[in-house]
Formats: C-alpha cells, sequence, structure tokens
C-alpha cells in the first residue's frame, strides 16, 4: 500500500514564484522531503532505469506527518438569515434521483451539526421522500410511502405550518406510467417544532461534524426555492411562470435559478431578498432541465432549458489539504521537469514510502515584446492531458479492461490505494458512481498517476508507462544527447497564447497531447504558421477539445459528444462546454481534425504489443535526405520498453481528406498490429469485419514530415510507443537517430525551402 | 449465447497459449482468451507487484470498493507470462472442467537457447 502521497497547488512555476505542496502521511510519521530534477520516471530494468538528480532547495528537511483525508461531494450553499428566526415555510424542487441505493440524500437542508438541529428533506435508500426537523435530541422524520424512480423527474415539496402544527409533503412525477406507484402526498401533525438555526441553506448536501458537508444528493435538482408560510405543492406551476405573481414573490425567501451563470459557480437567487449562493466541488452545469424538449441543444440559446445541475457524492474540485511547505523558485534554475520527494521510510513489497510530486519550472516570465530570439528549444508538457487522466480508474472499474490490454491488469501499491480511495475522484475516462460520465477534471487533488515510478494498466507491456512517465523517455533521451531545452505547460500555452511559444524555433510534444482548448489549439497552430518546427513524438493528438474555467484554476471540461473512441456518452443535448458555451466533442467535427495541425489524425488503437515501421518510398525523397543521415535500415523500431516496438498503442495515419497538407511525406508506415489493435469508431459508418490490425491495412501509424510556407516544419510520427523506443542500446537505435536528425535540423535558423532553389 | 471454449476444438490453443502468453495470437487462441477473460461476477482476478518488475502474486479485486484487494501470497511469479499461465490454467478448468497439468516451461525449455 501506498504511504505517502501529495500534490502542488501548480503544475507550472516561473523563476520567482511560489509553489505549495500538499502531502498526507499515511500513518502520520514523518516524512523528508526533498527537490529533484526528474530524468527519467521509469523503474524497468531494461531502460534507463529511474534517474532524479538533487538539487539543493529551501525546502530540503524533514516534516512533522499526518494523514489528511478529503471530502468529497458537490453541493450550493446559501446563507437565508430570514430563515434564522421561526416562521412557517415551503419548499419545493424538481429533482431526477440517479443513485437510489444510496441512505440520506439531502435535497435541501438548514441544519447545525453541532447541536443536531434544523430541517432537511432527504431520499432515502428505497427511494422514500423524507423530511427530518430536529431540535436538541429531538427530531421528527415523515416520509411518503411510495418509492421514486431513478432518472425521473419528480416535482417535490414540502412546507411546514408552526400555527397549525403541521406538515405536508409531496411528489409528484413529470411524466406517469402505468401501474407505477410513485405519487404521493401525505400529512402529519408537528410535533418537534425545528430550531431555526444560524446555518446556512444548503442543496445537495448537509452540514456533519468535523466541518464536513455529507449525505450529498446523487442527481439534477432544477428550480429549488424556498417560500415564507403555507404554500400548496401547486404553487410550483405559479413559480415556474414568468413574470411571478407578485403576491406570491413577495413571500420568496430564495428562488434559486441555475441557468443563470451556467459558466461559473455562483447561483443566482431571482428572488427580491438577494440570498445568492454559490456551488463546491463543481456539481455539472449547463444540464438539461427537466423541461427540455429537445428542440434545443446548446444551453446559451435558450439556458432556461438547462435549469439543472447535476450533483455527485464523489464530485471533487479541491481537495483542500493544508500546505506541508511552500518552495519559491530561485531565479537561477533552469526550466525543467521537477519533483518534490518526499518519504517516510523504507520501500517494501507491502510498502510504498516515498512519492514524487510532480511540477515543471517554466522559463522566466517576460513582459510581452521581449520574446522573441527563436532560438531555443520546448518541450510542451501536455499538462491539459495529464489532468484529462488525473486518477484514471478503469482498471478498477472497466470490465472490458483486460481484455482490451490482452494481459491480467498489474495493481502496483498506488493501485491499490486508488482502489480503497475513491474519494481521490476519476478521470475524464471516469464515470460517477451513478452512471455519469466525469466530464470536469481537476488537479487540486492528489493525482496518483502523474509521478515518477508509477506504471500504468494502459501503458503496454514492458515498461508500461502512459502520459507523464511516458514522456520522461523523451526528456531522459534529450538528457543523455545533451540538448538545451525548457519545459512550458499546456496550461501556459492557454494563459499566454502563441507569445509563450515567440521565443522557440523547435516544440517538442509528449507522447500523447490528446487535450486541447480552443486558445492551446489557436496559438500553436499560429506558432506553426508563422514558421515554427513542430515535432510531435506520439499519437493521438489534438483529439478532444477541452475548456478551462474562467473563475476557478487547474480544472478542465471534455463533452463526449456523438463521436470517438469514449469511455462514456454525453447524453444528448448536453454536447456544449458549461465553461465557454462551445461544442464539445471532437476537433475533427468541427473540421479541424489533428492532420490540420500535424499532418496525420487518429486512426487506431490496441493496447498488447506494439510493432515497427517499414521505410516507405518517400523516404528517398531529397527533402527528406536529413531525416535519415545514418539510418539505411528498412525496418524502423522493431524494438522498444513500451510494447516491444514504436509503433504501437494508438496510431495516426496521413488523410488528405482530413487536412494533411498536400506537401506531406510518408517516411515509413508501421505495419503487423495484432488483432487487438483495431479501427477507431469514426473512422466508419458500418462497423468492418477486418477491425483488427492483422486484417486491416488502415490500422498504421504513418511517420510524416512537410514543409510550411513560412519556413517552418512538422514531424509527426503517429505513434505512443514511439519515445519508448529512444532510450534502448543506450539511446543508440534507428528511432533515436532518425529524432536526432530532426532535432538537430529543426533548431537550425535555416529556412526549410525547395531544394532546386537550396541548391541555387 | 457467445462462443463457449470446447475442450476438444480449442486443445491446440493451449500450447499456442503457453509458448507466448503475451503478443500475436491467432485467431482461434483469440476467441479463447475472449472468453476466458471477462467475468460478470463482482471479484476480479488481478496480477499483484511484490517488487516492480521481478516479483508477482496473483489476487482479487472486489468491484465494490469498501472490501480490500486479497493477494494469494503462497506463489510468487518471476514473470508476468509465467503469472498468466497460471491464470490460464485455472480459467481452462473453470470452463472445462480439465485441469491442465504442465508447468510454464518444461526443463528442456529452460535449458535450451531461448
Ligand atoms: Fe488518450
Amino acid at each position: 500500500m501506498l504511504k505517502i502521497l501529495g500534490y502542488p497547488d501548480k503544475y507550472s512555476v516561473a523563476p520567482g514564484e511560489a509553489i505549495s505542496f500538499m502531502v498526507s502521511s499515511e500513518d502520520g510519521e514523518d516524512y523528508s522531503a526533498s527537490l529533484v530534477r526528474v530524468i527519467c520516471g521509469d523503474a524497468n530494468p531494461e531502460g534507463p532505469g529511474l534517474q532524479h538528480a538533487p538539487v539543493k532547495s529551501s525546502i530540503e528537511s524533514t516534516y512533522p506527518g499526518r494523514k489528511q483525508d478529503i471530502d468529497p461531494g458537490s453541493y450550493m450553499r446559501a446563507a437565508v438569515p430570514q430563515l434564522d428566526t421561526p416562521t412557517s415555510f415551503s419548499l419545493f424542487a424538481i429533482v431526477w434521483p440517479t443513485l437510489l441505493k444510496r441512505d440520506n440524500q439531502v435535497l435541501i437542508s438548514k441544519w447545525d451539526a453541532a447541536s443536531e438541529s434544523g430541517f432537511k428533506l432527504f431520499v432515502t435508500d428505497n427511494g422514500q421522500l423524507t423530511f427530518v426537523t430536529a431540535d436538541g435530541g429531538k427530531s421528527q422524520s415523515v416520509a411518503l410511502n411510495v418509492r421514486m424512480l431513478e432518472r425521473q423527474w419528480y416535482h417535490v415539496h414540502c412546507s411546514v405550518d408552526l400555527d397549525a402544527g403541521e406538515i405536508v409533503l409531496s411528489q409528484s412525477p413529470v411524466h406517469r406510467y402505468a401501474f407505477t406507484d410513485d405519487e404521493a402526498a401525505g400529512r402529519a401533525a408537528l410535533k418537534v417544532r425545528p430550531a431555526f438555526v444560524g446555518a446556512p441553506v444548503h442543496v445537495a448536501g448537509c452540514p456533519a461534524a468535523g466541518g464536513r458537508v455529507d449525505d450529498h444528493f446523487d442527481g439534477k435538482i432544477d428550480s429549488p426555492a424556498v417560500l415564507r408560510g403555507v404554500h400548496a405543492a401547486t404553487t410550483q406551476a405559479a413559480l415556474s411562470l414568468r413574470p411571478i405573481d407578485n403576491r406570491l414573490r413577495a413571500d420568496i425567501l430564495a428562488y434559486w435559478d441555475f441557468s443563470i451563470g451556467i459558466d461559473t459557480i455562483d447561483v443566482t437567487d431571482i428572488g427580491d431578498l438577494g440570498n445568492h449562493g454559490s456551488l463546491h466541488e463543481m456539481p455539472v452545469r449547463g444540464m438539461k432541465g427537466w423541461n427540455w424538449t429537445g428542440e434545443f441543444h446548446r444551453w446559451t440559446e435558450r439556458p432556461d432549458h438547462y435549469g439543472a445541475v447535476h450533483f455527485h457524492h464523489d464530485d471533487l474540485y479541491d481537495a483542500a489539504w493544508d500546505v506541508a511547505f511552500t518552495l519559491t523558485i530561485p531565479d537561477d534554475l533552469r526550466s525543467g521537469n521537477y519533483a518534490v520527494r518526499v518519504a517516510n521510510g523504507e520501500n517494501t513489497p507491502d510498502e510504498t514510502r516515498d512519492y514524487y510530486i510532480p511540477f515543471f519550472v517554466r522559463p522566466a516570465r517576460r513582459s510581452k515584446g521581449t520574446q522573441g530570439k527563436r532560438d531555443r528549444i520546448a518541450f510542451l508538457a501536455p499538462t491539459g492531458a495529464y489532468m484529462a487522466y488525473a486518477n484514471h480508474a478503469e482498471h478498477i472499474t472497466a470490465a472490458e479492461a483486460e481484455r482490451t490490454i490482452g494481459r491480467l491488469l498489474q495493481f502496483g501499491h498506488t493501485d491499490i490505494y486508488m482502489h480503497q480511495h475513491p474519494e481521490v475522484s476519476g478521470s475524464l475516462y471516469d464515470s460517477r458512481a451513478d452512471g455519469s460520465g466525469v466530464c470536469y477534471s481537476s488537479r487540486l487533488r492528489p493525482v496518483l498517476n502523474f509521478t515518477s515510478q508509477y506504471h500504468s494498466w494502459l501503458g503496454g507491456h514492458g515498461s508500461a508507462l502512459w502520459q507523464y512517465n511516458a514522456d520522461t523517455h523523451l526528456l531522459s533521451w534529450l538528457e543523455a544527447k545533451g540538448f538545451d531545452f525548457d519545459v512550458v505547460t499546456d496550461e501556459d500555452l492557454h494563459a499566454d497564447g502563441v507569445d509563450l511559444l515567440d521565443d522557440y524555433r523547435v516544440v517538442l510534444t509528449g507522447t500523447h497531447p490528446e487535450y486541447y482548448s480552443t486558445d492551446m489549439w489557436n496559438a500553436l497552430k499560429a506558432w506553426i504558421d508563422q514558421g515554427g518546427r513542430l515535432m510531435y513524438l506520439g499519437a493521438n493528438g489534438f483529439y478532444w477539445r477541452i475548456a478551462f474555467h474562467k473563475q476557478l484554476p487547474g480544472v478542465i471540461e471534455v463533452r463526449r459528444a456523438e463521436d470517438g473512441i469514449r469511455t462514456w456518452a454525453a447524453e444528448p443535448g448536453e454536447y456544449y462546454h458549461s465553461f465557454t458555451g462551445e461544442l464539445g466533442g471532437l476537433y475533427r467535427r468541427i473540421g479541424r481534425a489533428p492532420n490540420v495541425m500535424c499532418g496525420i489524425g487518429f486512426v487506431a488503437q490496441g493496447f498488447d504489443m506494439c510493432s515497427y515501421y517499414r521505410r516507405a518510398p518517400d523516404a528517398e525523397n531529397p527533402r527528406a535526405a536529413f531525416i535519415f543521415e545514418g539510418v539505411d535500415d528498412e525496418i524502423i523500431g522493431d524494438f522498444g520498453l513500451i510494447g516491444g516496438g514504436a509503433a504501437g498503442l494508438e496510431l495516426d495515419c496521413i488523410t488528405t481528406t482530413l487536412g494533411s497538407p498536400p506537401n506531406t511525406l510518408r517516411l515509413a508506415t508501421s505495419e503487423n498490429h495484432t488483432q487487438a489493435v483495431m479501427l477507431v469508431n469514426e473512422e466508419f459508418g458500418v462497423v468492418p469485419m477486418n477491425l483488427g490490425g492483422d486484417q486491416n491495412d488502415k490500422v498504421r501509424a504513418d511517420l510524416a514530415f512537410y514543409e510550411t510556407p513560412a519556413g517552418g516544419a512538422v514531424f509527426s510520427v503517429g505513434s505512443i510507443s514511439w519515445c519508448g523506443s529512444l532510450p534502448v542500446n543506450g539511446f543508440d537505435n534507428n528511432v533515436s537517430r532518425i529524432t536526432e536528425n530532426v532535432l538537430r535540423r529543426f533548431a537550425d535558423a535555416a529556412p526549410f525551402v525547395p531544394p532546386e532553389s537550396e541548391s541555387d | 449465447m457467445a462462443y463457449r471454449i470446447d475442450p476438444d476444438k480449442d486443445r491446440p490453443f493451449i500450447e499456442e497459449f503457453r509458448k507466448n502468453p503475451i503478443g500475436h495470437h491467432s485467431p482461434g487462441l483469440m476467441r479463447v482468451l475472449n472468453a476466458m477473460r471477462f467475468d460478470a461476477g463482482d471479484h476480479k482476478p488481478i496480477l499483484i507487484v511484490r517488487k516492480p518488475f521481478r516479483e508477482w502474486v496473483l489476487g482479487v479485486m472486489p468491484m465494490d470498493r469498501t472490501q480490500p484487494i486479497v493477494a494469494e501470497m503462497d506463489r510468487v511469479f518471476t514473470s508476468r507470462e509465467e503469472a498468466e499461465w497460471a491464470m490460464f490454467c485455472r480459467r481452462w478448468e473453470a470452463h472445462t472442467g480439465e485441469r491442465l497439468n504442465m508447468p510454464f516451461r518444461t526443463g528442456d525449455e529452460e535449458r535450451g537457447s531461448d
């Protein structure tokens, strides 16, 4: 089991800036911390091995350890001071439950955890709407004797009449089914008057001991309201009208309209008292409401059809651990891939007691206009993709996982920890416990698969690396070859735009730069069009569109709309990002296939074994002569730490009709893939019989090169496992030589011009 | 009903798998493996790392994450392929009732050049 873990408050930091670290020592032992530069995160003895260069720093010390916990679950909170003093009141909401096997799912509460006083309206684990009123030791519970059904909309209502001493409770389905008993109303004498405590109102949660918020609701809530006085269930219809009747309006203590401010965490009270609220731990917005008709698909077009928020008990934005220590980056620390190593003992076959908390040091920030030297090499760390895969747990949850990888699922101590601690929350590949896809992913939590020495179930036979650690194969190669390079990240690219890349002549991607915001996409494309030289050293890049939140740092959104390899699918009508209003899904679906960016695009995937490339006729083209200098081999990359070959896991190929430039050279093409490497679904309309690479020639990686009109160029490998071949034989092999040839030429200022004009 | 493993027709694939548990497989062996590698139950067999890249044991992962993963400590494997073979034998027996009394590598294979 993993006995120590942590996370930083940012993934990219510049010299002179501070970065803080959060650490949990699981058994409370004291721990040491030290700064290292990460050269290789792969523990495979067949490769370079783990390589971390110690760096002296101010944080090097021993620290008192303690276990830190995570309180997941999303909710809304708003102060309603008019309910702090005794009054009759009524509660309304329209709800769509999604996980009724959980108990105590609170819809609306006003509750003081210390004195166990107040009231709460909730659903039990057999789907019964229940109201509890409490004052200190005394409490009274009233429940309806029918059950809700999952994924059905219900109007729910409750009124508490202090004068008549009566509680009324009701639920009524929006859609009625024959022989289905899910409508009810009940009355009970009020035996315990609720204490009118000075606590805020919570929607989809209830305050609990220790400052936690628990008893979360799984499902959608639309139009929650609190009214003064006793109102019947039928009042809900009047609340739905606009404008709201002014006599009714006078009784509104709070009426929260979730269709306002969908791209924020702010909740607007449309009553007159201004009891606005806020959402916590990122429940999902831009969700179809009870009144969605199918006519409108963009929430920006008809926000009133998108008045629902989907809450989950396992949502998480910020683990909010206490800061263990803070490092100010010295001005002379070179840009690169760093980590703080924390350790509370020796590793054994039963326990892992060290952990590398990763971050990147970008070069010093400079004011606009002072860049433009264009003489450097940058590794663009795909932190958007790292965040998308954060705590990817399909090896724990997906029934198909073993078949997919063609071997037993391997669990290290970190995977066992992940199994036992679902509260670290899943990736954009996972689903919440209620079955809805995870569409938001934050980095403000321990990200267990984004750290040195983690080996991923998805990462190919051999080293089994995916994303961050797979990218350290490239970093260890740059180090071994003596290249001087900077590291910048996706988040920097999103924030700074093309200015970030102005200093660089060459940008190297990671092995799988899959997730791009529109601003990132535009910036990288502009830099290429201005003469930049891109080395795309992976596959399935530039694939999904993501969005960053305008208020909260470190969180991205994806909508798995319509097409592509999807481990879950967005619901019809929920294809637009709540963060931006943009259409989510594949870039291919908005006319920006990856081929437009890098000459090739996603075509196949398979996770058992990798294969090799065979030299293609364009390798003899004089324009490609520099690439093959010193490489006469017909077969390229029939070796590697990832799956035993340079072509595998995910594959991209040249497709002119999708935007591959007509001057693209096909230098080499992979072949002899296994049956498990299959065509991806956006490649066919009718499912072909020959999906596998053993029978389908479309299943291939193309090694591609083209020049751009501005004198720049693009080199693309089209395989996630390419970089896994770089370290083989002491970094001396044909994959390494080709990569080095390209990088040296790309770093040379001479523009790429047609061969005939070169000889003039 | 999807394909069920037939011990007579599928017998040749036992040896194909034993020789090369991870890698290119014939369509017939893939059909056997696809049948074996799916279990609708609430406990999944997994491989647990004891020493990275050196020692593994088999284990069982409950789908209910409040329950612990249990390791089978009585047998340590020194390669993933060896563990794959042990799991294959176990599943063959579960599907056909036949016990495969065959080691992963025979003495000759271990002595011979690999
Ligand atoms: Fe991916």
